[in-house]
């Protein structure tokens, strides 16, 4: 009898495809959901609608060349991309680097992750539904936008890391419009806090979803702000420091629930740690030159090289393999925001789809990133 | 002579019909200029909710097309009519073609209780309130035909979800309009707009009619489908929901009728809780159409409070949304009718 | 823990292990493909060791051999190795999967496999990722793969 029951009353399983264009996934991703009603059983993704086979591409290019292409794969930390490779050769061929460009090197990108940060709050709160945050969250950006355009010539994508250096010298505005960036944004975020943090439904959209243990998130490969609120220390900044980091004091921010929400806590306590270094560095900038002359051909001796980088959403790490000529023999760019996708099947079983949304939120990631 | 404008007409009418043929007339002009101000008021809120928006979020809103933008809609509405009424192939015609008419039908219905000021009300009947009600919870079948004639995954889901969203916070606008109604001794409108004069009821029904405000407002904000209710639209998860399908005119009419149903729920709310047409402290109580100015002003007032609730608040999702109506409101409404009783009995009513 | 301690450590671990760059920055060990599954077992599971984050997987093709470049770190000592393995067969490369130790493995063998043609004996979903479903065109990655639009120099 109780056969004939479950048998009958047996929903039937269906697949729903959130298809590349789709207003919640950040970029081209396509994932199909095998769905029970309204539980989510199964997560596949489908990506390369973004696919540009830079690695491939890498491997007819000049190091010079290599930095620009870097940009493009994150594009909203396109800064620390191209410090990666720029460290890695550096590292390689011994070139000294003065502070000077380590400190604006820094400030730079904390500034990007500032950036970053924001936009990701505007399109969180844009993703659970109050639209007004994308608004609020842009006027930031917009300050920040016009500090790297009188600077680095560019708004987002800037280039302006070179192997040597960086390539054009601090505007003379850049302290003080830094300064007046760092005391209207203290005034932003305790607003941040009481329009969305503190705010009863969006909490009870977040809390409790998409857990993942401290030892599934290693497991995994989760890295970035996502592996700090599953209480992994994991902080590229404080591990191996590299430019300036060594000489700002700021704290890694580990959160142990493991949910959304301590994934979002994190990154809004990241942009206070940030001001911070901002608040340290930013009157101490070191005299000297912006550049340093290195050969016009640049050819790393054999081995393997490895630099890694606290990018806004995780390890940013450039591995290269190198036969002495001009071109690197194979380069692999480790995306961050590939190992957070990896764990999504684990945070979404048993959860419904407005949960997928706002966890797809909180991972943070950008589809040019994983495609490359 | 504009101000006796109804009887001049009336008798008007009179000379050149006989009664039966002037009182049909009556209706059809009636409903004619009925469904001038439903068009007329979609367009114009559809103005307001984007120029609040603007507001909220920093930015202008519309400010090119006409004064003050005021002629967007109109521009809007035309592209909406001249666009191509597609359909799905395997859509079920009949239902797919009248399913918006279902809520527009009962949104005019609902518009015609609504008294405008002493002159003007459409349809004073004695059950007034109850019909209004009742008139609305036939809008819904509108909604749940949409989502199943579409033929399609996603608006079947948005059906289902909005239907019983829909059914459930009527539960609550229902208990809310019945704890007023309890203070009011009547159902019929224009007396309860009466028993008005020396005193709202918001504030002669302190407490329980304060919680009864509340309550009415969260179950009106979910039953016209308006953030941080409206996981139907919600734009960020399914398309479009429930009318995904639709285009053209016919998608233009579910879009007026949302607007048009938080005008209903802004007037129920006015009407039962602050007052109705009558002016604060009878200021111009003897001008005659005095009363249209205060209505106005007072509806206003209530339909800025759903646009400001919409552009602030991050939307529930379905089962926290169920919890809400069926483990807290529905009690505290129970309580409610019982405590506005023991008022009433007792008479501690101010 | 220097780069020399960590040898004397893993080298009682697996046999046929070649080391190189204890001077350098990490560590770097070839092993055998046979014994690659077991090694990277006692390297996770080793107590004073503990390399559980895989950082990177990397397919290689080395001219005359196909191989993949594993990034191991330890979340206890902070210290990260190299691990390379490589195998002969151009027609048809198969190395042990890895993805039921490092379940980080899973989407990044399936990369490798269609950007080198490399099989994962044990991997249960070997799919087209970022290539489309009905791609026949040989493996991209491989040094000998040619296309009319690539840029020669």
């Amino acid at each position: 009898m109780e056969e004939f029951l479950t048998d009958t009353l047996k929903t039937q399983e269906y697949f729903l495809n959130m298809g590349p264009q789709h207003p919640a996934t950040h970029g081209v991703l396509r994932l199909l959901l095998k769905l029970d009603g309204e539980i989510i059983q199964n997560v596949d993704m489908d990506l390369g609608y973004i696919h540009r086979s830079i690695e491939k591409m890498c491997e007819r290019d000049t190091y010079k060349q290599i930095v620009h292409l870097t940009d493009r794969l994150d594009y909203l930390s396109s800064h620390m991309n191209n410090e990666a490779v720029c460290l890695l050769v550096e590292k390689a061929l011994n070139i000294e680097i003065p502070d000077r460009i380590k400190v604006i090197r820094t400030l730079v990108d904390e500034l990007t992750r500032i950036s970053s940060h924001v936009l990701w709050w505007g399109v969180m709160g844009m993703d659970i539904g109050a639209l007004t945050t994308f608004m609020y969250g842009f006027r930031e950006r917009e300050m920040i936008n016009d500090i790297f355009e009188e600077t680095c010539g560019a708004r987002l994508t800037m280039n302006y890391n070179v192997i040597g250096g960086v390539r054009y010298d601090l505007h003379e505005n850049f302290v003080k419009r830094v300064k007046d960036f760092i005391v209207h944004f203290k005034k932003k975020l305790p607003e941040y806090d009481t329009l969305l943090s503190n705010n009863v439904i969006f909490r009870k959209r977040l809390e409790g979803i998409g857990y993942i243990s401290k030892e599934d998130a290693v497991a995994y490969g989760l890295n970035g702000p996502a592996a700090r609120a599953s209480g992994v220390s994991c902080d590229i900044r404080k591990i191996h420091p590299y430019s300036a980091y060594d000489r700002a004091e700021f704290d890694e921010i580990i959160f142990t629930e493991g949910d959304s929400y301590a994934r979002y806590k994190v990154r809004i306590k990241e942009m206070w740690e940030s001001l911070r270094i901002l608040e340290q560095l930013i009157d101490k900038i070191p005299e000297g030159e912006h550049r340093v002359k290195t050969k016009a051909v640049i050819k790393l001796p054999e081995g393997d090289y490895l630099q890694r980088v606290e990018a806004a959403r995780g390890d940013f790490g450039v591995y290269v393999k190198s036969t002495g000529q001009k071109f690197p023999y194979r380069l692999k760019l480790r995306s961050p925001g590939f190992a957070n996708l990896t764990a999504l099947n684990k945070m979404t079983k048993g959860l419904k789809i407005a949960d997928l949304v706002a966890i797809l939120s909180t991972i943070d990631i950008v589809v040019p990133d994983i495609d490359r | 002579m504009i101000l006796n404008i109804f009887t001049d007409i009336h008798n008007l009418l009179l000379e050149h019909m006989s009664g039966q043929a002037a009182h049909i007339t009556e209706l059809v002009l009636i409903a004619i200029a009925y469904l001038g101000i439903f068009a007329i008021l979609g367009l114009f809120l559809v103005w307001l909710e984007r120029r609040v928006a603007g507001f909220f979020q920093l930015r202008l809103g519309p400010n090119r097309v006409g004064p003050f933008g005021l002629f967007q809609t109109i521009a809007d509405a035309l592209k909406l009519v001249s666009k191509e009424l597609t359909g799905t192939v395997k859509a079920d015609k009949f239902l797919y073609g009248t399913a918006p008419y279902f809520v527009i039908v009962t949104a005019l219905m609902a518009m015609a209780l609504i008294p405008f000021s002493q002159e003007i009300q459409a349809f004073d009947i004695n059950i007034g309130v109850f019909f209004l009600t009742s008139v609305s919870s036939v809008g819904v079948i509108g909604i749940f035909l949409a989502g199943w004639a579409s033929n399609n995954k996603y608006s079947l889901i948005g059906g289902m979800r909005t239907g019983i969203q829909m059914i459930s916070y009527e539960l609550s606008v229902g208990m809310a309009i019945v704890t007023m109604v309890v203070l009011a001794g009547t159902l019929q409108i224009s007396e309860i707009i009466e028993m008005q004069k020396d005193g709202w009821f918001i504030f002669k029904g302190h407490i329980p009619a304060i919680i009864a405000f509340m309550i009415f407002m969260i179950a009106g904000t979910a039953e016209s489908n308006r953030t941080p209710f409206d996981l139907v639209e919600a734009e960020s998860e399914l398309g479009a929901g429930f009318h995904t399908e639709y285009s053209g005119m016919r998608f233009a009419y579910y879009f007026l009728a949302e607007f048009v149903n938080m005008f209903i729920i802004s007037s129920v709310a006015v009407v039962l809780f602050f007052g109705g047409w009558l002016s604060p402290f009878g200021i111009t109580d003897g001008i005659p159409f005095a009363g249209l100015f205060w209505f106005t002003v007072k509806v206003i007032g209530v339909i800025f409070l759903f646009m400001w609730f919409r552009w602030t608040f991050p939307r529930f999702r379905i089962d926290q949304l169920l919890t809400l109506e069926w483990k807290y409101l529905l009690p505290i409404n129970l309580v409610n009718i019982v405590l506005m009783a023991l008022m009433v009995w007792l008479g501690l009513t101010l | 823990m220097t780069n020399t301690e960590l040898k004397n450590k893993i080298e009682i671990l697996s046999e046929n292990l070649i080391f190189s760059g204890e001077d350098g920055d990490f560590l770097k060990i070839e092993v055998d493909k046979d014994n690659l599954k077991e090694f990277m077992k006692k390297l996770r599971d080793n107590e004073e060791l503990r390399f559980d984050y895989l950082f990177a997987l990397t397919g290689i093709d080395f001219g005359e051999e196909l191989g993949v470049v594993y990034h191991l770190e330890s979340t206890k000592s902070r210290k990260l190795i190299q691990i390379t393995v490589k195998t002969a067969d151009r027609n048809n490369p198969e190395i042990d999967t890895v993805h039921d130790i490092f379940p980080a493995a899973f989407f990044n063998e399936i990369e490798a496999h269609e950007f080198f043609g490399i099989k994962f004996k044990g991997h249960p979903d070997l799919k087209h990722l970022f290539l489309p479903e009905n791609w026949d065109k040989g493996y991209p990655m491989r040094k000998d793969y040619t296309d009319i639009n690539m840029l020669i120099r």
